[in-house]
């Protein structure tokens, strides 16, 4: 079953105002990072290679704030989406 | 908001932060608990086993009028290797009778009714809101700031029972960060089967459930701890791998789970289900030795926030609730001499220190440790079983003398004698 496909069957309410709440602190950091492991370790692939601007770029939209990028790489900035906003699981 | 003063503010509507808050209102205590989420357990995953026993003073005939899924008669464990597994199960007609030891549930609805209970106590519940940070007086700890425009909630004692990632802790400085050597991340899906099928396949009736939990490396040669649990309509198929593993051997975690689902031994028991949902959720492993500072001037710290996981016995929410109780029952006690100082509210640690949280917490302490340092224990050995299994039950002319001799030779060549006693020495001091 394709990721896109699983991502589809969870709630989420998008903070198209605050925007994302997942940022790199230092995106120079990631021109220099070997394992880039965010690209791989992240369970709903938020983190993805931008080849035009040459960086990380961010789909908070699809985060469900497991909080595992933050536990892998020290570069990011990881908080909470503000109250009521992100992930809303119907099971658990 | 600012204008109340609460007796206790809690942070986080799970199962620590709502059993404090129901012991809380039942003794007629001012308490509002914040969380972040729509409503309590949106955002709340956990395998899915719930253990009876901890509801034990926070809600009465547990588990009527509760939404729970099956009642578990019957756990399996299995070695697992690439296309097989050596399995060892226990099902008992004493696990059939009320009350029953565990059933499986789903947090985000296993929370919710759990809030019921807190709000129909008496206490307050304020979702859709962010706890930020602590307000802090003189050095201590006076209420807590939320994300909303005056926003600021006064309290006596803040209880922090905010989840694995708990940025209150961290806030506090009384955890320093997680590490990722001690940190699992767990992929979950629901699916969906019939009722009946699942009874089929699971050799079940009525309400009875059954788990299954694996160990060992089922991709890319890491080790990975997997679990399938049944629920009425659905089983919740799991796998988890601390985040170092994951990191090191290049592992995504929906593939991890997609190469669960191929697993022969699996593959048969979800066939022709549906996924319904898929998620994810830490795991803080690192036990005792990774527990924060649990007390403050006007601040405790409850369940997975404080690490109080048992990933031996796949145990956390039980010792949640527990934590979450004896909060409360140290309030209560401090409230009675009007004293909420570090010094009054360390008693919390006595407390759990005196029940099976901290006694079993400690138990296991060094485990993590030795598995961090050994990885064979639980990558090498499933292995082995596996071959040293498929070796002894093919009939093909060779006898068995020589099937031993050569599985003895093939234990030595990879792990050796020496080590296979250190090993067993290693887990008996650790789990003895």
């Amino acid at each position: 079953m394709r990721l896109e496909d699983k991502l589809y069957l969870i709630g989420f309410k998008v903070d198209e105002v605050g925007g994302s709440h997942l940022a790199i602190k230092d995106k120079s950091t990631c021109l220099v990072c070997e394992m880039k492991q965010c690209l791989y370790v992240c369970p709903c692939g938020v983190y993805e290679i931008d080849e035009i601007k040459n960086e990380i770029s961010i789909n908070y939209d699809a985060c469900v704030e497991c909080g595992t990028c933050r536990v892998s790489c020290d570069d990011i900035d990881w908080r909470y989406p503000r109250g009521g906003f992100g992930v809303s699981y119907k099971f658990g | 908001m600012s204008d109340i003063k609460y007796d206790v503010a809690i942070v986080g509507a799970g199962p620590a932060g709502l059993s404090a808050a129901i012991v809380l209102a039942k003794a007629g205590v001012n308490v509002i608990v914040i969380e972040r989420g729509r409503f309590p357990g949106a955002k709340n995953v956990m395998g899915g086993v719930f253990y009876t026993d901890c509801m034990k003073g926070i809600v009465e005939k547990f588990p009527n009028g509760a939404p729970v899924e099956r009642h578990i008669v019957e756990q399996r464990m299995w070695m697992i290797d690439d296309e097989s597994y050596v399995g060892f199960g226990h099902k008992n007609a004493k696990f059939d009778k009320e009350p029953y030891n565990c059933h499986t549930v789903f947090r985000a609805q296993f929370d919710k009714w759990l809030a019921k209970q807190a709000t129909d106590a008496g206490a307050l519940i304020v979702n859709q809101t962010v706890v930020t940070e602590p307000i802090m007086k003189d050095g201590k700890v006076v209420g807590i700031k939320t994300g909303r425009p005056e926003g600021d909630i006064k309290a006596n004692c803040v209880i922090v029972a905010d989840g694995v990632n708990s940025l209150m802790a961290k806030s506090l400085g009384f955890r320093t960060k997680l590490k990722k050597e001690s940190v699992a991340l767990a992929v979950k899906e629901i699916i969906g089967l019939d009722e009946k099928v699942i009874n089929d396949r699971f050799n079940v009736t009525g309400g009875q459930g059954v788990t299954i939990e694996m160990t060992g490396s089922l991709f890319k040669g890491a080790e990975a701890m997997a679990f399938l649990y049944t629920n009425k309509k659905s089983v919740s198929l799991g796998v988890g791998m601390i985040i170092e593993d994951m990191i090191e051997h290049k592992i995504n975690p929906n593939e991890l789970i997609e190469s669960l689902k191929k697993h022969p031994a699996i593959s048969p028991l979800i066939a022709g289900g549906e996924t319904k949902e898929y998620l994810a959720h830490m795991i803080p492993e690192g036990g005792y030795n990774d527990m924060p500072q649990l007390v403050g001037d006007g601040i405790m710290i409850a369940g997975d926030a404080a690490t109080m996981v048992n990933a031996v016995h796949r145990e956390g929410s039980n010792l949640a609730i527990t934590s979450g109780k004896l909060a409360a029952q140290t309030y209560l006690e401090a409230a009675e001499e009007g004293d909420f100082s570090s010094a009054s509210l360390s008693s919390y640690v006595d407390k759990l220190q005196e029940s099976f949280v901290m006694s079993d917490l400690k138990k296991y302490k060094a485990l993590p440790k030795l598995l961090q340092k050994n990885r064979q224990l639980l990558d090498k050995y499933p292995k082995l079983m596996n071959d040293a299994a498929f070796e002894l039950l093919t009939v093909d002319g060779v006898s068995k003398q020589e099937k031993q001799k050569h599985i003895w030779k093939n234990m030595k060549q990879q792990i050796g004698f020496t080590n296979m006693l250190k090993d067993l020495y290693k887990i008996w001091r650790s789990v003895g």
